[in-house]
């Protein structure tokens, strides 16, 4: 132990050593006394009555809750403290959405209830789609999609679905940029079609001559994440697609890091035919380890036909979730993306941040965004090795140029941040340059917190230049576990509790 | 026996119209530890570029480019179990697929082992 205390019980103070719920199993212990049942007729379930117990662990009502306290204890969130994860705008969520989002009216809803019913949860999608195509300039809007690679893959089998609606079911090839998130390659590939991958230029943005190059009449779409993940503005977006449109092909652009830009570009003036929102980036809603998001996806005047089910139209009565196509005969919907009506309780947050932040607000978050992370990057260029001149949008990128020679990687760089109480930015990605660290502070964090950080990577930064490598190496020492085998964990993961196998 | 090397840190060993294709030792490192390979089966038909195989490692998912044309004999089995092989031996034992050559006169446009090793210094 890094301090030099031992204890008895392994613990360290509030730091539990906690089990596996299943390794505290007590056959017979009970949270809840129920009366003994009536006789039961044996033959009522025939051959299907379970012959085995169900194995889930017997323990009382009180180890249920200390367990999952603890594990929520360990939990790292936004909730804690600061989170410069790139590319993933981690920013606070309101408490005034989540009231909002836990109002009986909208919280206990059936899906299956009447429309006449649920009058105010079609407004509620439809106030915030309303919304996100007066934010974006867009006609029209998939608001189903559940996350950002969902949207990707609705908006790409809406081209898929125009192209063959047009006699160019051929166009299958897909131009993807290097620095794309790897979303953007799977779901093309997912959609039937192929990638062909766009370099960058020395000034981390797309190659417009190569893609130029690449752009032909088998070409469905380019899908360009603008700002893209090196945290640069694309400004040859308006060339691009002008080139990729008279091609005869659409623009797909990831709307990952819509939060830069939000208020001040109407996306549909860079000529882009269709992009999701993530939802739960831009528009402050929970996210991290795997959700829940939503990804509704803007879509222009050629491609809303092919919009998948189901919409809210304003009908005679009142407003219409319409679920049929048949029910509006100018329609062509691809199909559907999800069950039900996308993630209405992440819609509920959203329109409440919304609503409560105004257009103004919303210009002045991305403002904000933008300085927090300039301010990062000035703040820090001396010490790391930014790997593009010039300012940067919402995110800032270094390479592990300032570790060169002296042992630390970019890996050991990010847990010694661990130690000093900061998840660490983003690590490796974008893969256009050498040992990426992406930082992205967003616009919640006060200048209190930024500095603090910076005050701690620029520690790090001299520490690592000064030859502390073992050091490094070792961290994290102060979590509740020291540094994981993850290259054991990836070669032979043990993914589920069994019965005396794991223990 | 010729040995060849591709932009992307692929190398190919040539006898006569059969070849052997891995990652180099600059790819392996670059890499880090490698957790999964999947090398292409027999019978595949590829083109010079073409998408032969995926090689992932703690820090990324990459794919092995078909440094030039032909069709697959075979694909190392052994890599599935071992993948750390890669790690080890990328050069000798952790081959990737073999393949017969279709146009062996790509082979031409690849780099000799001195031209890749200065190719490889001007990256560092």
């Amino acid at each position: 132990m890094a301090d030099g205390v031992t204890t008895f019980s392994g613990n360290r103070g509030l730091a539990i050593e906690e089990p596996l719920i299943f390794e505290m199993n007590a056959p017979g212990r009970v949270a809840i006394d129920l009366p003994e049942p009536g006789p039961v007729d044996a033959d009522r379930l025939a051959g299907l009555r379970r012959a085995t117990p169900i194995g889930l662990p017997d323990l009382s009502e009180p180890q249920v809750v200390r367990h999952y306290t603890r594990l929520s204890q360990k939990n790292y969130g936004i909730d804690t403290g600061f989170y410069p994860l790139g590319s993933c705008t981690m920013k606070h969520n309101p408490r005034l959405s989540e009231k909002m989002a836990r109002l009986t009216g909208l919280a206990d809803l059936h899906p299956f209830q009447p429309q006449a019913t649920v009058q105010g949860a079609l407004e509620v999608i439809d106030q915030l789609a309303w919304w996100l195509k007066q934010l974006t300039g867009m006609p029209a809007v998939a608001m189903s999609p559940a996350a950002g690679a969902h949207g990707e893959w609705c908006g790409l089998m809406a081209i898929r679905a125009y192209h063959e609606d047009h006699g160019e079911g051929h166009r299958r090839r897909v131009l993807v940029p290097e620095s794309a998130h790897g979303t953007n390659p799977a779901s093309a590939a997912m959609c039937g079609f192929t990638v062909d991958p766009v370099p960058a230029d020395d000034q981390g943005r797309v190659d417009v001559a190569a893609l130029k190059a690449k752009l032909g009449p088998d070409v469905a779409c380019i899908m360009v994440t603008n700002p893209n993940t090196c945290g640069l503005f694309e400004r040859d977006i308006i060339d691009i697609a002008a080139a990729t449109h008279a091609a005869g092909a659409f623009f797909y652009c990831d709307g990952a890091n819509f939060n830069a830009i939000v208020g001040r570009v109407k996306i549909a003036d860079l000529g882009i035919d269709t992009m999701h929102i993530n939802l739960h980036k831009t528009f402050s809603t929970p996210h991290g380890g795997g959700g829940p998001g939503a990804g509704p996806t803007v879509l222009s005047e050629k491609l809303a036909p092919y919009a998948p089910l189901p919409f809210v139209v304003h009908g005679a009565g009142g407003l219409h979730l319409v679920e049929h196509a048949a029910e509006v005969p100018e329609s062509k919907p691809f199909g559907r993306v999800k069950g039900y009506h996308g993630q209405f309780g992440v819609f509920v947050r959203a329109l409440a941040y919304i609503q409560s932040m105004g257009a103004d607000g919303l210009r002045q978050a991305s403002t904000d965004a933008v300085l927090n992370a300039n301010y990062l990057l000035a703040e820090l260029k001396d010490v790391l090795s930014p790997s593009f001149d010039g300012p940067c949008m919402h995110e800032c990128l270094f390479d592990d140029r300032f570790l060169k020679d002296t042992g630390v990687t970019t890996l050991d760089f990010a847990k010694m941040l661990i130690d000093e109480g900061f998840h660490p930015m983003t690590m490796y990605f974008p893969l256009v340059v050498h040992g990426a660290l992406l930082m992205e502070p967003t616009e919640t964090e006060s200048k209190e917190t930024l500095d603090g950080f910076i005050a701690v990577i620029r520690a790090l930064a001299d520490k690592a230049k000064a030859g502390a490598a073992e050091e490094f190496k070792a961290a994290p020492r102060l979590t509740p576990r020291r540094r994981l085998d993850e290259t054991l964990a990836a070669r032979t993961p043990v993914l589920r509790w069994k019965p005396g196998a794991n223990s | 026996m010729t040995t060849r090397f591709t932009k992307d840190h692929e190398w190919i060993k040539v006898e006569g119209s059969a070849g052997t294709v891995g990652i180099t030792d600059y790819a392996q490192h670059a890499l880090g530890d490698i957790v999964f390979v999947e090398p292409p089966e027999a019978g595949r038909v590829l083109k010079q570029g073409d998408d032969a195989a995926v090689v992932e490692s703690v820090k990324a998912a990459s794919e092995v480019y078909s440094p030039v044309s032909g069709t697959v004999t075979e694909g190392n089995a052994a890599l599935a179990d071992q993948p750390a092989l890669v790690n080890e031996s990328p050069e000798d034992q952790a081959w990737f697929y073999k393949l017969t050559l279709s146009a062996p006169a790509e082979l031409d446009q690849l780099m000799d082992r001195a031209a890749y090793d200065a190719y490889v210094k001007g990256l560092e």
